[in-house]
């Protein structure tokens, strides 16, 4: 029968039970292999539900780094007998199936195609444990032990995670031990290792660390000066909430009293969640909400108060499957119009599309320089893909000299000095007028804030031109914008490209590497990855300079296209939309397959010529 | 409402309070409220707490959700911040205002609608979070701006300015208040500014959830006979428990009390309420007390007003989450950053 055969490039995944506790055990794997210097990208792929329903863990061991979703399985970890036979349907020919075979199982249940390997792990197990939630929990830590075996991982590096995980809790850390080598002695003994795909030391992982995206944006909070944090759980958001509270609990307490430099508050839904942060920018402090989908949904209403009353506030959007409840557990990009068009009347807001864990970290940081610069809510774009997976990136950093931009606030004295205040008066002619914050003058500077029309000076007016006065500045204010969000990442093909491609957001690591097995084909693409919104010029250029743009998303109905032609003024006539929205992340294998085939009937040499 | 401006320059002659601010200079615009709104005379009545109370009004932030009511904040206290929201969602932003500084004054301006009908979530959970406000909520039974609709504060069975009946039962704020644990509750009528004037005093010096219900005739649509908020009924219905006479402030003790006619209650910080008894044995001390008490008379068909409810040991929200004593707004760079080096060190526990 035919073997795969891969170093350091193949797809394990692990079938498992919700709350069985595979999942520290599975974390572990990917990263003993990391801990060997080789590149995985794991990826949880999880139902809505806590206990007893099926959940996956698909770790791509790659050596050369790519960091997207492969598509396809090389060995299947198959621990749920409910869903085996969807399991065994999708491993690769000459792949491998991995099962516990305490209980024979008959002939028509495996593939011929497909190597098995069965080892005995309830058996083993009830030798070993007396216990029932012991053998369940050591269960996962002796496949681990084989599969290392198995596939030619260091076991010192396992007990060396175990050591630093279980540090001065001795019996636990025996226990995992001997559970690690009972798995990896049978396998040794018993079963034909290493099998055709192994695990070979490397130094490709680098200073890189490995951190989900939502901690990378709870971090980005921190260091960017939130101070207020109000939220409501949803998935795929709350571990950033979460994670902040975890953060700020480390860094943000003052060492003198114990008391806290930032409020969390979780509140009643996310009209509470967006209302207490709106209140918060109002007086001045940074604060942000992190929420879904239908959580925007939910605060349209009060994200048009502070586009129209000019409130800074960053609102992190963890996008997941919509509509209506959607796919909570699965990812999409498909909040994008929601969002830059939150809420009645005219309204449009600035977009951030971070590519991973460290954009999400960055752009975060940025974000609230922005919503303190344009006075405005911001929208961090980030997905379930980035936010609740853990992915090998860049380290942070920060630049101890780096100020916080708190925008045009006038001071006491300024006011004092007589300076003229206008609540909603363009003084710069960039749109964005000076605020001030309650409390700050005796006798100057206090406005009355309200979510209807005004005059430049903040008073209730209902009269036309002070409506169109106000909604223009508003529009330069937007105008203002692009000049300061994050602009587009050009990737430019090694050979004159024909055709261009658009993508953002998580869909940048399967970009990537779609570009390069086209370029190895011959189809040589000049790639634009956008950042945020409103649009610079250079993307309209962009596409100007190509008869033919393709542009990747995770949407179905092609959000940023729409938003690209709409607010980019491109001609749609050149936009060729490559759209994956099943819930799974999107791969390079679907990108690839989809651009070949439009390649192919928008150029005249035919692709096999050409390659 | 008026057309006359309020004229710009004051008499040399009024008064000024300790923080050298006379009476106007609390007043704001002019209200554009119906005349003889009740309204109108609880913003004069927060005019004249804070004078009184020699507040620099600069120091206060006043917010509203939508509505009659939630105009008010715009016809007093023109030297402050002020923040007209959105429908039912003061409570939110009002909190959110708070925790960026926990110095100012925060002053919620809402009504029935406001607050029973599409932001009773709101009401109910800054309520339970303790948020030091005070939270006013003008009640008046209908929904003014839009003509006449019965709102949820309205008497099942009372008859709309249309002959309409009211076929919901009311929601019940105060009782609810109670049931949250707000730390300070009262009711007054608009119509009585001897008895709201020092209530809003005390709420204002109070820490934690001050919140004060106060029936306010609505005189354009909910003041004829068969309403339960008309300036009639309530003046016919107007059982109050007690009067509270002195608020620690500036002025002096002066009246002389018969011996057990009074109570007094120490708020947080030991400042003292005298409260006069009008219902014997009526203690705004015992929460369990006084929802019986209040149940039974509004059985009785009776609208009891006063100081119903205090809570001496009275905590916050900022107090409950621990943070800074300086206000979150004014932290920068050094306090909030944890710098290079420590962001070095999650790095390195990342790997």
């Amino acid at each position: 029968m035919k073997r795969i055969e891969a170093i350091n490039d193949f797809v394990v995944k692990f079938a498992n039970v919700n709350g069985s506790g595979s999942a520290s055990a599975n974390t572990l794997f990917a990263r003993a292999i990391l801990r060997m210097g080789v590149p995985v990208s794991p990826r949880n792929i999880f139902p809505s539900n806590i206990q007893g329903l099926p959940t996956w863990y698909e770790v791509r061991v790659t050596g050369n780094g790519y960091q997207g979703r492969r598509g396809g399985v090389d060995l299947m970890v198959a621990m749920n007998p409910q869903t085996w036979n969807e399991d065994l349907k999708e491993i690769e020919p000459g792949g491998y199936l991995f099962y516990d075979s305490s209980k024979p199982l008959p002939k028509s249940r495996f593939r011929e195609d497909v190597n098995p390997i069965g080892i005995p792990l309830t058996e083993i197990c009830n030798a070993t444990y007396g216990d029932p939630r012991q053998r369940q929990l050591m269960k996962n830590i002796i496949y681990v032990g084989a599969l290392s075996a198995l596939l030619d991982i260091d076991p010192a590096e396992i007990e060396k995670l175990f050591s630093e995980q279980y540090r001065g809790k001795e019996a636990l850390l025996q226990s995992n031990v001997k559970a690690l080598r009972l798995g990896r002695d049978y396998a040794l003994k018993n079963l034909p290792c290493p099998l055709g795909i192994r695990v070979q030391r490397s130094n490709r992982v680098g200073s890189k660390i490995f951190i989900e995206g939502n901690a990378a944006a709870a971090l980005g909070a921190v260091y960017g000066g939130a101070t207020v944090c109000a939220w409501y759980p949803i998935t795929p958001s709350s571990s950033l909430a979460e994670a902040f509270s975890r953060y700020c609990g480390r860094l943000r307490v003052d060492p003198a009293d114990n008391k806290h430099r930032y409020a969390i508050v979780q509140a009643e839904d996310e009209l509470a969640s967006i209302g207490i942060a709106i209140g918060a920018g109002w007086n001045g402090a940074r604060a942000f909400t992190a929420t879904s989908g239908p959580g925007i949904s939910l605060m349209t209403e009060f994200i048009g108060l502070a586009y129209f009353a000019e409130i800074p506030v960053v609102i992190i959007d963890v996008q997941r499957g919509g509509p209506a409840t959607g796919m909570p557990t699965r990812t999409q990009q498909s909040d994008l119009l929601a969002c830059a068009y939150a809420s009645h009347g005219d309204t449009k807001h600035p977009l951030l599309f971070p590519e991973d864990p460290t954009e999400c970290f960055h752009l975060t940081v940025q974000a609230f320089d922005l919503a303190d610069r344009l006075q405005t809510p911001v929208f961090v774009m980030t997905d379930l893909d980035i936010g609740m997976n853990q992915r090998l990136s860049e380290p942070l950093e920060w630049d101890d000299a780096r100020t916080y931009d708190r925008g045009k606030v006038m001071t006491y004295e300024q006011l004092e000095a007589g300076k003229e205040f206008g609540r909603y008066l363009d003084v710069d002619g960039d749109g964005i007028p000076y605020r001030t914050l309650p409390g700050t003058h005796p006798m100057r500077g206090a406005y009355f804030t309200r979510g209807t029309t005004k005059d430049r000076y903040a008073r209730y007016s209902e009269a036309g031109p002070d409506y169109i006065d106000n909604m223009q500045r508003l529009t330069r204010k937007f105008e203002t914008a692009k000049s300061l969000v994050p602009k587009p990442v050009l990737f430019p093909a090694e050979k004159p490209a024909r055709f261009g491609a658009i993508f953002y957001g998580s869909t940048s690591p399967a970009m990537q590497e779609a570009l390069d097995v086209l370029a190895a084909r011959g189809v040589h693409i000049n790639a634009l990855r956008v950042r945020g919104f409103p649009f610079q010029d250079e993307i309209a250029d962009f596409v100007a300079s190509h008869p033919w743009v393709f542009v990747v998303e995770q949407n179905r109905d092609a959000q940023l296209k729409t938003l690209l032609v709409n607010e980019a003024k491109i001609n749609a006539s050149r936009l060729i939309s490559v759209l994956h929205y099943d819930g799974t992340p999107i791969t390079a294998r679907f990108i690839v397959g989809e651009i070949a085939q439009h390649a192919g009937s928008h150029t005249v040499v035919p692709l096999k010529r050409a390659s | 409402m008026t057309y006359l401006a309020k004229p710009k320059i004051h008499h040399p002659s009024l008064n000024r309070n300790q923080v050298g601010y006379t009476r106007r200079d609390y007043e704001g615009t002019v209200s554009t409220l119906c005349a003889g709104c009740g309204h109108d005379s609880i913003s004069a009545a927060i005019v004249q707490a804070c004078w009184e109370l020699d507040i620099e009004p600069h120091r206060v932030a006043k917010l509203s959700g939508i509505g009659c009511s939630s105009k008010t904040p715009t016809y007093f206290l023109g030297n402050s911040h002020g923040f007209n929201s959105v429908h039912g969602r003061m409570p939110s932003v009002l909190t959110g205002a708070n925790l960026a500084n926990r110095e100012l004054i925060y002053m919620g301006v809402s009504g029935d609608g406001d607050s029973a009908s599409i932001g009773l979530g709101q009401f109910v959970h800054s309520i339970r979070r303790g948020v030091n406000m005070v939270y006013i909520v003008e009640n008046n039974g209908v929904y003014g701006l839009t003509k006449g609709q019965f709102s949820a504060t309205a008497t099942k069975g009372s008859k709309s300015k249309r002959g309409a009946f009211n076929p919901d039962q009311p929601i019940d704020l105060v009782g609810m208040a109670l049931l949250l644990r707000a730390s300070f509750v009262a009711r007054s009528f608009s119509g009585d500014k001897a008895q709201l004037v020092p209530l809003v005093k005390a709420a204002i010096q109070h820490r934690g959830s001050a919140f004060l219900d106060v029936i306010s005739p609505c005189v354009a649509f909910n003041n004829h006979e068969g309403s339960t908020k008309s300036y009639d009924y309530v003046r016919e219905h107007n059982a109050a428990v007690n009067a509270l006479d002195f608020v620690e402030g500036k002025e002096e003790i002066t009246a002389q009390y018969a011996p057990g006619e009074v109570i007094e209650v120490a708020q947080h910080d030991g400042s003292m309420l005298r409260l006069r008894k009008l219902a014997a044995d009526y203690d705004p001390t015992n929460r369990i007390k006084v929802m019986n008490y209040l149940q039974e008379r509004a059985a009785a068909g009776e609208v009891v007003t006063g100081l119903l409810y205090l809570d001496p040991k009275s905590t916050d929200l900022h107090q409950d989450i621990n943070t800074v004593d300086k206000p979150l707004n004014a932290l920068g760079e050094r306090d909030l950053c944890p710098g290079s080096v420590a962001l070095e060190r999650i790095n390195a526990g990342l790997r």
